[in-house]
């Protein structure tokens, strides 16, 4: 048997190429990732008419074969080194004129391939009529019409492709007029006499992509052979040189010109027919009249992406305590079954605790990544960009960061797991990173408990007020942290917000399921193992090195004085398996709290022994310029696993032992009475607990997002700094003007 | 007919896109768009906040900055006032 077919999927970004690849391998897909970067590689196997299983690649949504975007560089190098039998470039037969300007360039690199003219039910709507035949009598290469939405014309549009597959490649020659053809005659001359890259590319595409001034082809020419890139170089200079005088212009404007002048003259020889004035305003235009209204449309906007945060997390919710009741019950059953011990600690608090805080996020992903597939494929997330660009730009940022930053608590109790994924909607690199590193300073739900007990015990009579300045803060700080960035590590100029505003289109029920099982999977899978093992670590630091032998003793002692100093029966009634509360003789009840408070105590000690407790310690030095004691030290290592678990931990620490986050009154009493807290303390450990380091699930999410963990190190390092900064300001500030009360 | 800069074309008016004067990284993507010299386009809105702005080109919407738009020079054709909406 020979190897299977593969076929290349390609075209604009909104052309339906999605749909396609959806409707052409149902669920048979597979994500993964180019290799080096973060772009996504989709394959699926399509299974033809004849039985035969076809390989399908759905490459990057581009416009261009020119590196512009990393997409681009993916698509041609995916062209140029895999080879794929065919390509399929899917086309919006409603846009033609644009969409060919990609077909083009397809032509000029000589791929064998056929043209899935899409959307011809749309086309037909608008009037716009496309002869098929004599398109593809032009171009030279197999039109075939469909509509990918209903699945029509995709068996005649496989059978047609199957035919073309493993053409020899054909590049198409058009003519750049006389000033460039001359100058690409030369150039190609010499590379074909050196066989210069010939083995990638055709010459003549080389030769162009060096006048385009592509530093891709560039850098790689130059390692090939420095020599003859020099040589290239200086044919592109001079023909630049010429331009400028004679013209005013460049090589790639002439290019680009060329190419549509090409398509042009096509769709000039009765390829379409309109009935309307191609201007005419449509349905989609008429909503973007009202949606992006300069009054309506914020209004419009904002209502919608509250409702859009509403349904994330109120639908999630009930999933959410599910998964929750889940391993609580796990835990339990552990518990019981398993003898009291490290392993059993281990399980308990490592692996169930660790995975459970991977799954128990996963109704939220799945949830987000719903909402964000309606708008994204109904096309408005573009319009949210365009109203809210100006804005974010003045922070280096994109009108798409909006998203990411409400997902992540912008509206407070968001998550930031979810939050660093929709920045995925952003194509813009630098952007992308700026927004990936600050959306975990808002004030996400697993905050929230902290930021609530802390000032319902010291701000209680603002309560309401403080809560939503810290929302305010929050933005502030992402914002202007971000602007820092793009003014130093990630510098740079603003990414062009040439983009479309596809027409609206109905989303697809089986696209959006699609889009968001892959995107929960994708999270699953690659933060799931790494979450695993943070979470034995973090346990393990907690837990070891544990109390010396001479320790347990004095406290085991301790407890055998106690029991000895009861009447015998009140012992054997407080000690009996299920023993209650109620129904308890007064002494029992006596000394089943003594004993209590002395297994809390037991644990306040190890937690003081171990690893994260000498950390604590030891981190007093420098902590008390915030006002942090060892306590504070460690419950903030604990919230590196979660927020929320600053709460439990400081309960531990406390002798409270382990506190429910939700039930907090214990510790906010115990807080209120210790001397060492007061407002100026709180409001330095508010702000620091706001800003440090993002949880583990959310630093693991930055570096598997980001593409290296570099980034995940710098959020985590970068924060701290910052936010201890910034309370040791607070708090020294504080403190000097007496506000320590 | 006048020749300016995209950026000073109001609402609804249409024009010819006679030269797009820059290089590079921009300059590619907004040929690559579409935005060429013989190019009709017609100004159908701008964002909220006057800046981007949103064009009619080949049947499709795009948008793109003011400061983006200031290297298109366009021939307008009609001027037609923003009489509705």
């Amino acid at each position: 048997m020979t190897a299977p077919i593969t076929v290349a999927l390609a075209g604009n970004p909104n052309s339906g190429k999605t749909t396609l690849f959806n409707a052409l391998t149902g669920a048979r897909q597979h994500v993964g990732n180019y290799p080096g970067v973060t772009v996504e590689k989709k394959e699926g196997l399509h299974v033809a008419a004849s039985g035969e299983q076809i390989n399908i690649v759905d490459l990057p949504g581009t416009y261009s074969l020119t590196a512009y975007s990393v997409e681009e560089v993916v698509a041609r190098d995916y062209l140029v080194q895999e080879r794929p039998d065919v390509v399929i470039n899917i086309v919006d037969a409603s846009n033609l004129e644009r969409n060919l300007y990609l077909t083009t360039q397809f032509l000029e690199l000589g791929v064998p391939m056929v043209v899935a003219l899409n959307m011809m039910d749309v086309a037909e709507d608008r009037g716009i009529a496309v002869d098929a035949s004599r398109l593809a009598e032009l171009l030279g290469v197999p039109v075939v019409p469909i509509v990918a939405r209903s699945n029509k014309g995709t068996a005649e549009l496989m059978a047609t492709a199957m035919a073309q597959a493993g053409r020899a490649w054909n590049p198409l020659q058009i003519s750049y007029g006389e000033d460039l053809d001359g100058v690409l005659r030369s150039m190609e001359k010499e590379i074909e006499e050196r066989g210069f890259l010939t083995r990638l590319y055709p010459s003549r595409w080389l030769a162009v992509k060096y006048l385009e001034n592509d530093s891709q082809i560039r850098d790689r020419g130059a390692k090939e052979n420095a020599a003859l890139s020099a040589d290239l170089d200086r044919w592109v200079q001079g023909a630049t040189d010429h331009l400028q005088r004679t013209m005013e212009t460049y090589p790639e404007a002439i290019i680009a010109d060329h190419r549509y002048g090409y398509i042009k003259s096509i769709l000039r020889q009765e390829v379409i027919t309109r009935k309307y004035d191609a201007d005419r305003l449509y349905a989609s235009d008429r909503i973007d009249k009202v949606l992006t209204n300069r009054f309506l449309g914020p209004i419009i906007m904002l209502a919608i992406l509250f409702g859009l945060y509403n349904f994330t997390f109120t639908y999630s919710e009930l999933p959410v305590a599910w998964l929750e009741g889940f391993f609580g019950w796990l835990r339990e059953a552990a518990g019981a079954i398993l003898p009291d011990g490290y392993l059993k600690s281990m399980l308990v608090a490592g692996v169930i605790d660790g995975v459970g805080g991977v799954l128990g996020f996963v109704p939220l992903i799945m949830f987000m990544f719903f909402g964000i597939a309606i708008l994204e494929d109904s096309g408005y997330l573009a319009r949210v960009a365009f109203m809210m660009d100006r804005i974010f730009r003045m922070f280096g940022l994109h009108g798409s960061s909006v998203m990411a930053y409400i997902v992540s608590g912008g509206i407070a109790g968001g998550c930031a797991v979810p939050g660093v994924m929709a920045t995925r909607t952003l194509r813009s690199e630098r952007e992308r990173l700026a927004t990936l590193l600050t959306v975990s300073f808002m004030n996400c739900g697993a905050k929230l408990p902290v930021l609530a007990l802390l000032t319902g015990v010291f701000f209680a009579s603002s309560q309401a007020q403080v809560m939503f300045l810290l929302t305010l803060l929050a933005w502030a700080v992402a914002l202007l942290v971000a602007k820092f960035y793009r003014l130093t590590i990630l510098r740079g100029e603003s990414t062009p917000f040439v983009m479309e505003l596809p027409p609206y289109r109905l989303p697809t029920f089986r696209g959006l399921l699609i889009h968001t099982w892959e995107r929960t999977w994708q999270y699953i899978k690659k933060a799931g193992t790494v979450i695993l093992a943070i979470s034995i670590l973090l346990w393990a630091m907690m837990t070891f090195p544990g109390l010396p032998e001479g320790e347990r003793e004095r406290i085991d002692a301790q407890r055998q004085e106690l029991l000895t100093g009861y009447p015998a029966e009140v012992v054997q009634e407080a000690t009996a398996e299920g023993a209650e509360e109620e129904g308890l003789s007064p002494a029992a009840v006596d000394l089943l709290e003594r004993l209590d408070a002395l297994d809390r105590q037991e644990a306040e000690e190890a937690l003081e022994y171990s690893a994260a407790g000498r950390a604590g310690r030891a981190l007093e030095q420098v902590s008390w310029l915030a006002g942090f004691d060892w306590r504070t030290n460690i419950a903030l290592v604990g919230g590196f696993a979660a927020k929320e678990v600053v709460i439990s931990t400081l309960g531990t620490a406390y002798s409270l032992g382990e506190v429910d986050p939700e039930e907090s009154q214990s510790l906010a009493q115990t807080l209120a009475d210790d001397p060492n807290w007061n407002p100026v303390m709180a409001f330095a450990l508010i702000v620091f607990v706001m800003f440090y380091a993002p949880c583990f699930v959310t630093v693991v999410c930055i570096a598997r997002e980001a593409g290296s963990w570099k980034w995940g190190f710098l959020a985590m390092g970068c924060n701290t700094v910052f936010a201890f900064g910034l309370a040791v300001v607070v708090y020294q500030l504080g403190m000097a003007l007496g506000l320590g009360g | 007919m006048p020749r300016i800069m995209l950026r000073q074309m109001k609402r609804n008016q249409s024009g010819v896109i006679t030269a797009v004067k820059v290089a590079g990284e921009l300059g590619r993507r907004i040929r690559d768009m579409g935005l060429v010299p013989g190019t009709q386009v017609t100004v159908q809105g701008r964002a909220p906040l006057y800046d981007p702005v949103a064009l009619r080109v080949m049947g499709g919407t795009l948008t793109l900055r003011n400061n983006e738009a200031d290297h298109i020079e366009v021939e307008v054709t009609e001027a037609q006032e923003a009489t509705q909406s």
